[in-house]
Formats: C-alpha cells, structure tokens, sequence
C-alpha cells in the first residue's frame, strides 16, 4: 500500500451506511454556535456520489419552501453524526442532475421493491 | 541538533480538522536519513552534517569517488545527499546515526524546499502574470509583449525587462507550512498545503526560524 493510502485509510470513517444514488437520507449534521453543539438534520434524494476514499463526497437535494437546495457533504467528514437511510429509490443513473429541471411529481423516485 | 530532514513527496490529499474544516495536505515520505558526514569548524570551516535519505541504490549507480565517500562514514549508499547547519559544535550527533521524522510535532512550521515542475519556455502571460489583449472583437494583441522601451534614447533594451524564457524546474522553497500530522511508524509527514515539484520529487524539509528557535 502506498503513503497515500495509508495516510487516508487511517482517517476514514467505517460506520457509515450503505446508500446510493436515489435513496432519500437524513443526515445528521452536528453545528457549533459557541460552545454549545446541536444537531441539525437535512433530508433529501441523494443525486450524486463522488468517490475517492476520503476524498469521497455526495449531494443531497431537497426542496425546501418551494426552493430547490442541494448540499455537498464529504463522506468522511466528522461533521456528520449520523446518516439514516429513508427510502430505497430505483434509479437508472449515476447522477440524477436532470431532477434540476423536474418538479412535483416529475421529480418524485421510485421505490425499489425489495425496500 | 539537526532541525530538518530530507523526504520525498508522495501526493496530496485532503484531512479533517478539529471543526470538521477540509484541510488540504501534502504527504511526504520523510526519512529515515543518516548522517553520512560530519563538517566541524576545525577541518572545514563551518559545523555541519551531511544528510542521506535511505532508499535502494543499485551499486552499478555508484561511482568510485561517492563509494568512496560512502564507505569512509560506513553507510549504505545513498542517491540524495543535503548539508544541514549546525548552530554549535554538537557533538552528540555522529556519524552513521539515523535520523527521524519523530523530531516534528503538530505545533510546528516547516519550510520544504524542492525543484518546481517545468513549464519549458513560456510566454508572458504564464511567467511574468502579463495580463494579454482580448481574444476577438477584432484585437490584434493577445499575448505579445507590447512595448519593451522607447526608441532613439536609450536605443537599447533595459536590462531586467521581463521577456518569455524558460520557467521552472527551479529551486522554490514554500515557507511556513504547518504540520498536520506525523506517522513514526511510516515515516510520513504531512504539511498544510503545496509543496513545490512534482510526486516523487525530492524534499529538504527544514523547521522555520520559529519553530526552531
């Protein structure tokens, strides 16, 4: 193994979740005001995942009042407490980016059967 | 005490900090090196330690003159030799001893010194940050020089004026860097920040006049 992925293996993160692409999350995002600690949640499709061990990223999109929002988050990041996967989507893309121009019910996944 | 060590960076990559901040980082293979020499005030004129960064050398990459060298400190040849300084006589360090990257801690602040990545013979715009004309609308000044002077006096061009040439793969040092992370067991340092040259190039990593001190 070379230095460089002794270097990241060893700060990467191994509780996390199995999810992908068009599964619908919560993820639990810890938030510092002062020295007070609070967990925030953000809720969305997953419509992308980078991967490159701990270089690994993926974007969350919700809609929130009417108002499309996506967030990068880094897989590995300490920031995230917790990721609970909601829904099962059934995606034929790596990327959902064409869910940008969909709204309301064009823009909904469909569930995997299995669950 | 020797304040520095040679490496050899690996690549760089990315490393959280405490407030989940991205930290971007070099890993550099620093170490071990041995002392392949001693310069002392008395022989040479100046107290210092000749470096060797301990990696495979085929023998037939050895000429006489450096085998020579190599066998009067009774070390394993080496391909990357650098002098360090030394403040005062300091005995305690002889010859054939190791040197590690254990002497870094995270509070401390390097400058790593490497050969830049060349860029062969470039233009203004690249070398000396011109800014260049507009691409269309009918410009006819991209990315020539423009004016070097002027005519009749002094009839010549100013020495120092900034022209295209080659660029790169010069010695560039990169002050300051913080120190992210140290792994003994690896012999890994890891910087905040670039470090000039490419992967696989070879490193002087000296602690900065702080750190040192």
């Amino acid at each position: 193994m070379n230095a460089l992925n002794t270097v990241e293996k060893g700060e990467m993160r191994i509780n996390l979740p199995a999810f992908r692409v068009g599964d619908t999350v919560r993820v639990h995002v810890k938030i510092k005001e002062g020295d007070k600690e609070r967990i925030q949640i953000f809720e969305g499709i997953v419509i992308a995942r980078k991967n490159g061990d701990l270089r690994s990223t993926f974007t969350v999109r919700k809609i929130s009042f009417g108002q499309g929002v996506e967030r990068i988050f880094p897989l590995h990041s300490p920031v995230i407490e917790q990721i609970e996967v909601v829904r099962k989507g059934r995606v034929r893309r790596a990327k959902l980016y064409y869910l940008r121009n969909l709204k309301g019910k064009a823009a909904k996944i469909k569930e995997t059967k299995a669950g | 005490m020797i304040n520095g060590i040679l490496g050899i960076k690996m690549g760089m990559t990315q490393l959280f900090g405490k407030d989940g901040m991205v930290i971007p980082a070099t890993v550099i293979k620093a170490g071990p090196c041995l002392v392949i020499q001693k310069k002392t005030a008395a022989n040479d004129g100046y107290n210092a330690v000749q470096l060797g960064l301990v990696e495979f050398v085929s023998g037939r990459r050895v000429n006489k003159a450096m085998a020579g060298h190599f066998k009067k400190g009774n070390v394993a040849p080496v391909r990357f030799l650098r002098e360090f300084r030394l403040t005062d006589s300091a005995e305690e360090t002889k010859v054939g001893s190791k040197v590690l990257v254990d002497q870094f801690s995270t509070k401390d602040e390097v400058d790593v010194t490497g050969v830049s990545k060349g860029k062969g013979f470039a233009g203004l715009v690249k070398r000396h940050n011109f800014g260049g004309g507009a691409a269309t609308h009918g410009s006819m000044f991209h990315r020539a020089p423009g004016s070097i002077g002027a005519s009749a006096f002094p009839s010549r061009v100013l020495k120092g004026m900034r022209a295209a040439g080659h660029m790169g793969q010069e010695r560039v040092t990169a002050k300051n860097l913080h120190v992210v992370k140290v792994d003994v067991e690896n012999n890994l340092l890891i910087v905040k920040g670039a470090v000039p040259g490419a992967n696989g190039g070879y490193l002087i990593i000296k602690k900065n006049k702080r750190t040192a001190g």
